[in-house]
């Protein structure tokens, strides 16, 4: 694979997984004001 | 207004729901593909702008149009475009939103009948793929029996005597989703995403597992390996972003991804409280899916294919599509996995089939809403009703199978072109005529984020403005042919033609609805704010 092909996959993977991961904490994390 | 009022049971479940209806075939199928045909890594560019600049605003923009118009009473597209855009033709124009959904449904359920029946040829050994022949005859063998299954070969062949098995896992699979409708959001929609989500996670991460342990299984094939094959998805062909075709695809993949546009998210999110947050719940929901198509979309189905099939095949296989891709290669490539094939193929199949359903059952509960407060009726009955015509539509696709044209029309101008003037339509009507300072108050209200106050920017000007570039373009690159194709096939024209009846009577009810809403003196042309909105509070929003 090329390096640039390395950057995309990395990049890619690292931003959604991230993404993700921080929304949840915060869902998780915050008061849920649904549940009744 | 229809009986008791219906809400969702936690947060997480309406995140899950709405990330259930996003994630769906496309995410392990379409989007690798897509990939794959336009650029391989540089598409990840153009598509990363198209969810920044066009999918997430729109998104976010679809929830809190939900929510507001739950508050005013109203559950469906129609209804709630008629607040937001404050008059009748938005309220028209929105039956657009229950028409996406319910058509689609037509088709998808049947699509996911399919995974179920897949499954079921794991299970039982059935499939019918000899892994001592060789490749080309395994490759004639699958696509044998996709065709049989799916019945492209003639009209009518799901009804002979060979086919009934398709038309039992359809009849399971529509039953499935029509029992949870039937027990509502809470105990029917949500109670089956929150353990179907996790559970689709865990099967993709199993052969997402299986996929990169792969190494080189065929050491006279030495090119052949895992890395050879992520090569192939994720290097760049930086030439291909010089190509409008490559941003168009981009834009498309968002949009069939993350389900905006669809009338699907404005239904759902109208059954929030007031002070629910929709701006974090909008993000996961968007985020949720990005994970399944980009992190294991983009990891497993073409690096699996290229393994086996090696450069040819695997270019051979984007060809055929979507459905090529994974109803006829990826079974040949399970087949080359040896003992453990079949188990992975199960689960595979499985996965589909949970990401169809989370999808489907989408489908059907925007029309369900929107039947019970035009027409005035319970649960049951809006159900009953829905079924009605979706017995019709599905019966039609089900029988004209023959070279897929018939579903492939509603696929193309319902599924695509509708979509995006829905998108266009959702926009427009929340940005500009409800107005960008009040939309971005309501965006805001009871939000657990602070959303940055560029997307207020983008979400006015370059969302509309995108969107209309990729209508243009689309319609310059599609609509020509695709109108020729019709004067030829008989088939398109009967599919146009049961758009059009559904249209009509979609319309019909919004025509019933308005009457009965007016007179229930609801606030149907949105001319009042809700109790807690006032000027002030979009000013102080505003000046931030």
């Amino acid at each position: 694979m090329t390096i640039g092909g390395w950057i995309l996959m990395i990049g890619s993977l690292s931003f959604v997984w991230g993404l993700v991961g921080w929304c949840y904490w915060k869902v998780l994390t915050t008061p849920d004001s649904t549940s009744s | 207004m229809t009986g008791k009022k219906e809400q969702w049971g936690s947060r997480l479940g309406v995140i899950l729901a709405v990330s259930g209806s996003a994630v769906g075939l496309g995410n392990f199928l379409r989007f690798p593909g897509q990939a794959a045909a336009n650029g391989g890594g540089a598409f990840l560019i153009p598509y990363f702008c198209a969810l920044i600049f066009l999918g997430i605003p729109i998104c976010w923009a679809e929830w809190a149009m939900g929510r507001y118009g739950g508050q005013k009473g109203f559950h469906s597209a129609p209804a709630i475009l008629g607040v937001i855009g404050k008059g009748r033709i938005p309220r028209y124009l929105g039956v657009t939103g229950v028409m996406i959904p319910l058509a689609v449904s037509f088709y998808y359920t049947f699509i996911a009948a399919w995974c179920l029946g897949y499954f079921y040829a794991y299970v039982t050994g059935t499939i019918g793929i000899d892994a001592t022949m060789a490749v080309t005859e395994q490759t004639a063998a699958s696509t044998q029996f996709y065709n049989d299954f799916t019945g492209t070969a003639g009209n009518g062949l799901m009804f002979g005597a060979g086919s009934v098995p398709t038309i039992v896992f359809w009849v399971l699979t529509f039953g499935l989703n029509i029992y949870l409708i039937l027990r509502g959001l809470s105990k029917g929609i949500e109670k089956f995403v929150s353990f179907a989500m996790p559970l689709m996670a865990v099967c993709a991460l199993i052969v997402l597992i299986r996929v990169l342990t792969l190494g080189t299984p065929n050491p006279d094939l030495p090119d052949q390996n895992v890395m050879a094959g992520l090569a192939y998805m994720w290097n760049p062909d930086f030439a291909a972003l010089r190509n409008p075709q490559t941003w168009l695809a981009a834009a498309g993949q968002i949009f069939f991804s993350i389900s905006v546009g669809f009338g699907i998210i404005i239904n759902y999110a109208s059954y929030l409280k007031r002070d629910d947050d929709v701006a974090l719940s909008g993000l996961t929901a968007a985020a949720t899916n990005e994970v399944f198509e980009v992190g294991f979309g983009g990891l497993i189905t073409l690096t699996a294919s290229f393994v086996f099939l090696g450069l040819t095949g695997t270019i051979a296989a984007v060809s055929t599509g979507t459905f090529g891709l994974g109803f006829q290669t990826l079974p040949v490539v399970f087949a080359q996995m040896g003992a453990i094939g079949p188990l992975v193929g199960a689960v595979w199949f499985f996965m589909l089939f949970l990401a169809a359903v989370t999808s489907s059952l989408s489908m059907y509960q925007p029309a369900v809403a929107f039947l019970q407060e035009s027409l005035g009726v319970d649960r049951r009955r809006g159900t009953l009703y829905m079924v009605a015509i979706c017995l019709v539509g599905s019966f039609m696709v089900i029988y004209f199978t023959e070279g897929a044209v018939f579903w492939s029309t509603i696929d193309f101008w319902v599924g695509t072109f509708l979509i995006l003037i829905m998108a266009m339509l959702e926009i427009i009507c929340f940005s500009w005529i409800f107005g960008i300072d009040v939309g971005w108050d309501e965006i805001h209200h009871g939000a657990q984020i602070q959303i940055p106050a560029v997307f207020r920017f983008i979400m006015k000007y370059v969302a509309p403005l995108y969107l209309l570039v990729v209508l243009v373009m689309f319609c310059i690159t599609n609509l020509g042919t695709s109108i020729e194709s019709i004067a030829q096939q008989p088939m398109a024209q009967l599919a146009l033609g049961l758009i059009a009846v559904t249209m009509l009577i979609l319309m019909a009810c919004v025509y019933i609805g308005e009457k009965r809403w007016r007179a229930a003196g609801l606030d149907l042309d949105g001319k009042e704010m809700l109790p807690d909105w006032t000027p002030q509070a979009a000013a102080g929003e505003a000046a931030e």
